[in-house]
């Protein structure tokens, strides 16, 4: 080939290449238009804080950001000890070649390859069957079911399971940031181990975990699949009274609203106001999640 | 802080109290690790206890078992035999092969939009980009990863569908393609991040001697790179698979959800998550259809499980590849 039609293959590819990447924004950025332009308008004070009304043709959203906002925070408390402590675990206590470790790590990564309607199914057989049926058996009175059935702890408690792997990816990835020398020079200096990762790594890789948090609510916040039969509600009167109750939730609001509306029509502005809060909820926290992310990573190799 | 300033030769009492309770730190610590391999053991056994009357409760086993799940049935006397998925009749029919076909069909279109896309813009980002752009590029498709699938299915839904139709001219307006098209918007973003870092885990070394024998940057990039880091390409195409078959909420609003066992990407496709989804509420619990929407569940499990350790064992030959020779 000469070297002007090397020349001229290579712009070519360069510009295949290019245009795939350009596509791919594009998608983004045109998902993103439609939503601001058929929501934004939509969303006032009045819409995030009133209760659906006339068979969600009217009314706002607020019982469903107030669900998707509890079921999140109890995934949350749910997930970030045992994410925490099982990054910590890899990364600062496992030996070396430690065949535990390896299995650990098989197993997180097959964790976060599931579907996400698998973790519905998992979280009906075990949560709501399984221990819910034995509360039920040990607690309720014969024949009732208190415990066994679809509640807000239950979906939480799913999610928790789902988001396990996010927390642990991040956390480690925290934990990797932080130099051998600080641990070596805690250690050389009579602390303990536990000492040593409470005073010295955890603080340091503190704004990681935060990051494994936000990307964990982020995700948890947006999944529906898997608290269909977990916990969710199509319509309550009522603000969920306690972790047994159901909710409603911003995800499952939307598949509703697309899905099941008696008049397409009217509740067209609803869902896309709902559609917007919600993307607007996940991106917020997925921007702070990559902003922090980004500056640790930089620290990271400044610091290599 | 309890021990400073003791002699290490002579254990004291509180150093022995000291070393007992960092044992207990790292044995709670141990245990807590272990929630991870509880966690996928949990939910196979958990999935497949529910599906398991299909095999031994004589009543589910009247409605269904393995062979009229996978072969043709004939339904009545004297017709042929064919495949139905029909859970909601006088006679059941649970056969899963619909639903493998109308999964097929959607991941098809999702695997054939998002491959190229998806590793091309990789290479682009890892080889041709200035590193300005490539600092935006790559969070901005990782964004990608972050919308809701709700919100890519409501998309799909009230978007794609309307835009799909008018140019193609469909006749029913949910479908494999609109599903697997906007399927292809989750898959594009695992396969772009997965190839990405394949492609610049591929040491500088590789890529000066080739320019320095002469090659161009595009064909360093196309033969000497991507061939390098061909297998962590591999992992991200069967990484963004599994997620393609076990994605749910974007084919439950965007595929039509009819069970048909047909070969044109123009009808409606029930897919398996979509299946679950869509009758888990509505079924008796422990009847024979309860039983096999949680046998379905099983069959992802697997599937999603083969394909990970595929994927895993392609990455490590890259490590081990990249490790040998940098």
């Amino acid at each position: 080939m000469s070297v002007a039609s090397r020349k001229a293959v290579g712009a070519g590819l360069t510009l295949l290449t290019g245009a795939a990447a350009a596509l791919v924004v594009a998608m983004l950025a045109v998902i993103l238009v439609d939503v601001v332009r058929g929501g934004a308008g939509r969303v006032s004070w009045e819409f995030l804080t009133s209760a659906p009304e006339e068979g969600m043709t009217a009314g706002g959203i607020f019982p469903a950001i107030y669900g998707t906002a509890v079921m999140t925070l109890l995934m949350t408390v749910a997930v970030m000890p045992v994410g925490v402590l099982t990054a910590v675990y890899l990364h600062e206590y496992a030996p070396p070649r430690s065949r535990m470790a390896a299995l650990v790590r098989v197993a997180v990564t097959n964790l976060a390859g599931v579907p996400s309607i698998v973790f519905g199914l998992f979280g009906l057989g075990f949560f709501i069957q399984f221990a819910g049926g034995a509360l039920d058996r040990a607690l309720s009175p014969p024949g009732e079911l208190h415990y066994g059935r679809p509640a807000l702890l239950w979906a939480a408690l799913t999610l928790a399971v789902l988001t396990l792997p996010v927390v642990i990816v991040a956390t480690e990835e925290a934990l990797r940031a932080v130099p051998r020398e600080h641990r070596d020079a805690s250690l050389a200096l009579g602390a303990t181990r536990s000492q040593t990762l409470a005073r010295v790594v955890l603080p340091q890789a503190l704004p990681g975990i935060l990051t494994g948090a936000i990307l964990a609510v982020a995700r948890g916040a947006g999944e529906v699949a898997p608290i269909l039969f977990t916990g969710v509600a199509y319509f309550l009167p009522e603000l969920p009274g306690s972790v047994w109750s159901q909710f409603m939730h911003l995800g499952y609001h939307v598949y509703v609203l697309a899905t099941q509306s008696p008049d397409v029509e009217a509740t067209r502005p609803l869902l896309y106001a709902t559609v917007f809060v919600l993307l607007a909820l996940t991106f917020a926290l997925n921007l702070v999640a990559i902003a922090i992310r980004t500056r640790t990573r930089r620290k990271a190799a400044a610091g290599h | 802080m309890a021990g400073t300033g003791e002699e290490a030769a002579r254990p004291s009492p509180s150093m022995r109290r000291r070393q007992v309770r960092e044992a207990a730190i790292q044995a709670v610590i141990t245990l807590v690790a272990l929630t991870g391999i509880a966690a996928v053991v949990l939910i196979f056994v958990f999935v497949a206890r529910e599906a398991l009357p299909i095999f031994t409760s004589p009543e589910v086993g009247k409605e269904t078992d393995l062979a009229r799940m996978f072969l043709p049935q004939a339904w009545r006397a004297g017709r042929p035999a064919f495949f139905s998925w029909q859970p909601v009749s006088d006679v059941p029919k649970y056969s899963m092969v619909p639903l493998f076909v109308g999964t097929l069909k959607v991941t098809a279109v999702a695997m054939l939009v998002s491959v190229p896309v998806g590793v091309a813009a990789a290479l682009f980002t890892s080889e041709f980009a200035p590193r300005r752009l490539r600092e935006v590029l790559k969070p901005t498709i990782e964004l990608l990863a972050g919308i809701p699938s709700v919100v890519l299915g409501f998309f799909a839904l009230i978007v794609l569908a309307t835009v799909l139709q008018d140019t193609f001219g469909f006749t029913s307006r949910l479908n494999a393609v609109v599903a697997g098209i906007a399927l292809a918007l989750t898959v594009v973003p695992v396969i772009f991040t997965v190839s990405e870092d394949a492609l610049t885990a591929v040491p500088r070394s590789y890529r000066e001697a080739s320019l320095a024998l002469g090659a161009t940057r595009w064909e360093t990039a196309f033969k000497v790179v991507l061939p390098a880091a061909a297998p962590g390409v591999l992992a991200a195409v069967v990484l963004g698979f599994g997620r393609s078959i076990g994605e749910t909420m974007i084919v439950l609003m965007a595929s039509g959800n009819a069970a048909m066992t047909t070969f044109s990407f123009g009808d409606s496709v029930r897919t398996l998550p979509a299946t679950i989804a869509a009758e888990m509420g509505e079924v008796v619990f422990g009847g024979a259809h309860y039983a096999v929407l949680f046998f379905i569940g099983v069959e992802l499990f697997l599937f999603t499980f083969v394909l990970n350790t595929l994927a895993a064992a392609f990455v490590k030959r890259v490590v081990r590849r990249m490790a040998g020779t940098a």
